[in-house]
């Protein structure tokens, strides 16, 4: 017979991971974003989370309400975005994928040491409106703690995939997108304006920031460790593939959820610790099988 | 360029001496310099101002130039003047190494006598290098523990006390909670903590005692860097500790450990912070699931301390100080800065009266004894305005240890409230002879011989 | 006027592939060797010999073997720091455990056992490539600090898991000052370069070349892809655990398995990246621009601003322009700075007469 308390404790520990898998697929889709359009590895991704929550929280301080705060980092963010691709990326166009590479690994620096010279190096609280305490309800009837602020994090991912997915499958600048993605000279042969797909891109990819640092600042506080959070969403990355939206959702839920049970079930035998590495090796393995991720494009060689 | 040059005039000789440190420094530091006969004293400031460990280093380190900057303001020791240089370490133990030697030599020329790395993997990163350059590493509570015992590391000291006392003091408080030692049998505590040496460095002595009590000890680790910490929390959930004692790097990890105990309704009055991880810019952040959490403090914040208004009367009143922000006068990390710094300058009275040198400059040997002849008693805390934020200390030859003693705080959602008396661990014999133990193993591992000390007269 | 190379013929197939074909650079080479050698030693203060040209040489070792990898194999890999964790606690642990080990033997065997495990991690580059196997390193990085920092035997069940590193002992001498320490990572790191650049020059680079430049037809063309990968793989392995060793035992001396984290991998492809990939000198430049960039820039505004401007501002200020000056080389000249330095010696040539 299964023990009731174990079973409900396991479920408890299922969905906080997958909650925190949600988290880091908001992280992730930055990523996705800008790579499915120009290919670039966005190093400074983390970055930029970081950059705009402070942004907003700075602005907060400064005396604007929410959300006149939220618009004008917003706007922050899309100037940030278009001023990034126009002065740095738009530079690099055809180098190698290690130049790109290491270029944006150079912009995170910029975005980080912007960060703390403008708003200083103080850590911040945010508050959202949305207690990170379990929900009550959830509480009584089965003693599960659910918190409210995960749950409204998963909603706002949801509503953020739903939006992106309309935006590249039923407008213009999603068809544009596409064939982008499909080849940059083909796209630019047909009179698809590359250029301002991709500053599209940059400023959605800054507004995607700008929300995933708002979930995380809400629940561990504004501050400089938030540029780590990258490192959580490169295996979501691989696993869902680079290039898909959906991949990296499903691969956040697979990643949040395995890493959780893992720490919790199978840590302990080893003294812990096992999730710093869990979510790469499982993504090594899956690598071996699928190695263009759970949605990826198949990447097809031609000699 | 004149604008510069009268803008610097302004700032008096400590910062026009900091400005003279990079052409030092660029200069390759050559040679030493010929010592300066101008009646200086030179020490260096290896601060972390940048990145996750960037409240610790402003708050710490601003601390310490404010006390300088306020000793040289009333006359400076004994008329020497205190003159000083900074260095990035971004809390990185490699960059402490490089920062360590960067800083030897002062802008005047001078070698420093003291370091203070403000962090475990620096403090690790240097200290094997003391004996040999003739160096104070004065660890301010934090550092490798076993170098408390100063027959086997005699350039060491932890004028505040160590990790082991420190998590000796927690379960002294936590069995005064429960209603005594014997209460505390079969009582489950989890110790959660980052997983680097650090966060493993009071596991000797929290062992050692666990056993002694009956204690029921849990480890539980967290990944570097720690803002993601769901599955440790709910592991705690389930084993339902009656306390959790926190050891948290960085300010990221230590607020996420009061919201990730939140989430999961544990109760933060059951929680007690390690020293360098529990101050008002870690709180802040958590809001009111902060409320209730306790800290261990070895220099207890506040500004009503003598010397604290005085700082800010000198110091702050005449613009000169370090603080970008002055509301911090007085939090957790500068208060303890200011306490690092009061024992640097007793020291350095004492070397310069211990060696005939009033007036004049010492070496980094002078300075060690004046070191290892600290006297803070009551009286003369008291004398310094800072008696009960610091406790009384004395050092002696073989120990090096400082006070022993701390102060449990808790945080009230806006400040911290001292909840005890100044308390040190309930056998602090125990915690001597295992550091006597681990010093004599790493003594014997590395080819030390200790040296012979004098029994202790008092 | 002094760099002319008009009128040096290459008369045999020998003298074609010789490593400097050129006599006034083969001159600056060993003008620079004996400098290293006999000048620098005894010149430099303790401050440049410990805490900048050993770090320095020590990582440019690890980016010389992040190069072997990146650069000619063309296989991304973000797992230097690790392998260098593999080299320096290995050492450690033989030193420790073997009496009467010699340490260069035990810095050969470490950079061995760091190969084996280079092995192991790149096994995942057999089925992707390109910026998915720079991930799928990561979790060699991961993985290899954890077990070193969980498993109490690799740290001799210190307390804390930190070593302390043994004295440097060659035939019965001891290096202790900066000098010698200086000297003897001054030897290993010529001797492995000179290596690195022979290996790169000949077939095993050749056959690495061609896996980079397109598998597939390599392949096609014969090479084992299995073999040429996994080779690239231990022998770049091989330097950062030497490197690694090296980095522990001449400069930090206490090691934290946590020293060696992602961080330090960063910083190593920085340096093979900007020092300018596929060329034996780049490394070396590299590392000395990652190393000594954020040095110059805190001494430079400690200098200028000193306490006059918040050192708060003046820390995030150099992160400001060290990401800038990232950004500027990449747009500029995205092959590195051996790429600029061939530049200089293209325009040397012309000097001072353009004809």
């Amino acid at each position: 017979m299964i023990d009731t308390v174990e079973l409900l404790f396991f479920l408890e520990v299922l969905i906080g991971g997958l909650l925190a898998g949600v988290m880091y697929s908001l992280v992730a889709l930055g990523f996705v974003l800008i790579y499915k359009a120009s290919r670039v590895f966005n190093f400074a991704q983390g970055a930029m989370v970081f950059f705009a929550v402070l942004s907003f929280v700075g602005f907060m301080e400064l005396g604007l309400p929410f959300w006149a705060a939220f618009l004008v980092t917003v706007a922050l963010m899309i100037l940030v975005g278009m001023t990034t691709e126009r002065l740095v990326l738009r530079q690099l166009v055809n180098q190698s994928d290690q130049t790109l590479l290491m270029a944006t690994i150079g912009l995170a620096f910029v975005f980080e040491g912007m960060g703390q010279l403008i708003w200083g190096v103080e850590v911040r609280r945010l508050d959202l409106g949305i207690p990170d305490v379990p929900l009550e309800w959830v509480l009584d009837s089965t003693g599960m703690f659910i918190s409210a602020l995960d749950i409204s994090a998963g909603v706002v991912a949801a509503v953020m995939v739903t939006v992106l997915a309309i935006l590249f499958s039923k407008t213009k600048i999603g068809l544009g997108l596409r064939a982008v993605a499909d080849g940059h000279a083909a796209a630019m042969s047909i009179g698809i304006p590359l250029k301002s797909i991709w500053m599209i891109v940059w400023a959605t990819a800054g507004v995607v920031a700008l929300v995933a640092g708002m979930m995380w600042g809400a629940r561990n506080g504004v501050q400089f460790a938030l540029v780590w959070l990258a490192l959580k969403a490169w295996p979501v990355l691989i696993i869902g593939g680079f290039t898909s939206v959906p991949g990296v959702i499903v691969a956040g839920l697979m990643v949040g959820a395995i890493e959780k049970v893992a720490e919790v079930y199978i840590g302990p035998a080893f003294g812990g610790g096992i999730e710093g590495w869990a979510p790469y090796m499982m993504a090594v393995v899956f690598l071996m099988f699928r190695p263009e991720g759970l949605f990826g494009e198949r990447m097809i060689r031609r000699v | 360029m004149t604008e510069t040059r009268e803008a610097l005039r302004g700032f008096g000789r400590g910062v026009r001496v900091a400005a003279a440190a990079a052409f030092a420094a660029g200069a390759a530091l050559l040679a030493a310099a010929p010592g300066a006969d101008a009646a200086e004293q030179y020490f260096p400031i290896p601060s972390s101002r940048v990145g996750p460990f960037s409240a610790m280093g402003t708050g710490y380190y601003g601390g310490i130039i404010d006390y300088l900057t306020y000793v040289n303001m009333t006359g400076g020791v004994n008329g020497v003047q205190l003159v000083w240089a900074e260095c990035e370490t971004e809390y990185n133990a490699a960059r402490t190494a490089e920062c360590y030697q960067r800083l030897m030599v002062g802008p005047n020329g001078q070698r420093m006598v003291v370091f203070d790395t403000l962090g475990t993997p620096g403090a690790y990163a240097v200290i094997n290098r003391m004996a040999e350059d003739q160096v104070v590493l004065a660890q301010y509570g934090y550092g490798r523990t076993d170098a408390a015992d100063g027959t086997v590391w005699p350039w060491v000291f932890n004028a505040a006390s160590h990790y082991w006392d420190q998590i000796a003091m927690k379960l002294a408080f936590m069995a005064e909670q429960e209603g005594g030692v014997e209460n505390m049998r079969g009582k489950k505590v989890v110790h959660l903590h980052i997983d680097s040496a650090f966060g493993r460095e009071p596991l000797p002595a929290m062992r050692a005692i666990a056993e002694e009590w009956g204690l029921n000890l849990v480890e539980i680790a967290i990944p570097s860097p720690g803002l993601e910490q769901q599955s440790q929390w709910l592991q705690i959930r389930r084993e339902r500790p009656d306390w959790v004692t926190f050891y948290c790097a960085g300010s990221g990890m230590c607020s996420t450990g009061m919201t990730a105990a939140a989430r999961v309704n544990f109760p933060r009055d059951r929680m007690i912070y390690v020293t360098f991880g529990g101050a008002e810019e870690d709180m802040v952040p958590a809001g009111d699931a902060g409320v209730g959490t306790y800290v261990v403090a070895n220099a207890v914040p506040g500004r009503d301390f003598p010397l604290v208004q005085e700082i800010e009367r000198v110091v702050y009143g005449a613009g000169r100080g370090n603080l970008s922000n002055p509301e911090r006068v007085g939090t957790v990390y500068w208060n303890r800065g200011v306490g690092a710094a009061v024992a640097w300058i007793e020291a350095l009275r004492n070397a310069q009266e211990m060696f005939d040198k009033v007036g004049q400059p010492v070496t980094g040997a002078e300075f060690r004894d004046g070191y290892e002849a600290l006297d803070m008693n009551a009286a003369r805390l008291e004398e310094l305005g800072v008696a009960e934020m610091i406790a009384p200390y004395r050092m002696t030859c073989a120990e090096h240890g400082g006070a022993r003693k701390f102060r449990m705080m808790q945080w009230d959602g806006t400040q911290f409230q001292v909840v005890s008396d100044w308390m040190g661990p309930n056998d602090p014999d125990m915690i001597s002879e295992m550091i006597r133990e681990s010093a004599a193993r790493f003594a014997e591992e590395n080819g030390i011989t200790p040296r012979e000390c004098p029994p202790d007269p008092a | 006027m002094i760099y002319r190379q008009a009128g040096q013929f290459r008369t045999s197939y020998a003298a074609d592939s010789r490593a400097i074909p050129f006599r006034e650079d083969r001159v600056a080479l060993a003008l620079i060797l004996i400098a290293a050698y006999f000048v620098i030693p005894f010149t430099a203060s303790d401050y440049w010999l410990s805490v900048i040209l050993v770090p320095w040489l020590a990582l440019s070792l690890v980016a010389t073997g992040q190069n072997i990898l990146m650069g000619y194999a063309g296989q991304h890999s973000l797992g230097s720091a690790g392998f260098m964790a593999v080299g320096a606690f290995a050492c450690y642990n033989l030193m420790l455990r073997i009496d009467g080990m010699p340490f260069l033997v035990a810095l050969i065997l470490s950079g061995v056992i760091a190969a084996l495990v280079g092995v192991v991690f790149g096994l995942p580059s057999l089925r992707v490539r390109g910026i998915y196997l720079a991930v799928a390193t990561l979790a060699a990085q991961f993985f290899i600090v954890w077990v070193i920092d969980k498993f109490g035997w690799f740290t001799n069940y210190d307390t804390s898991g930190i070593i302390t590193t043994q004295r440097m002992e060659i035939f019965g001498y001891r290096f202790t000052t900066p000098a010698e320490q200086y000297l003897i990572v001054l030897g290993i790191v010529t001797a492995l370069t000179w290596l690195a650049d022979n290996m790169a020059r000949g077939r095993t680079g050749r056959n690495w070349m061609a896996v980079r430049d397109m598998d597939v037809a390599a392949e096609v063309m014969g090479l084992s892809l299995l073999r040429t990968k996994l080779q690239a793989f231990a022998i770049s392995s091989f330097y950062c655990g030497v490197g690694g060793a090296l980095f522990a035992y001449a400069f930090l001396r206490s090691v934290e398995p946590t020293a060696f984290d992602i961080y330090l991998s960063f910083r190593v492809m920085f340096m093979a990246i900007i020092g300018g990939l596929a060329t034996t000198i780049g490394p070396f430049l590299g590392a000395a621009f990652i190393l000594l960039m954020p040095v110059f820039l805190n001494t430079t505004f400690q200098g200028l601003f000193g306490a006059a401007v918040d050192a708060t501002i003046i820390s995030a200020l150099e992160q400001v322009i060290f990401g800038v000056a990232i950004i500027l080389f990449m747009i500029f000249e995205p092959l590195g700075l051996a790429r600029l330095l061939q530049i200089a010696q293209d325009r040397l040539r012309q000097w001072p007469f353009k004809y």
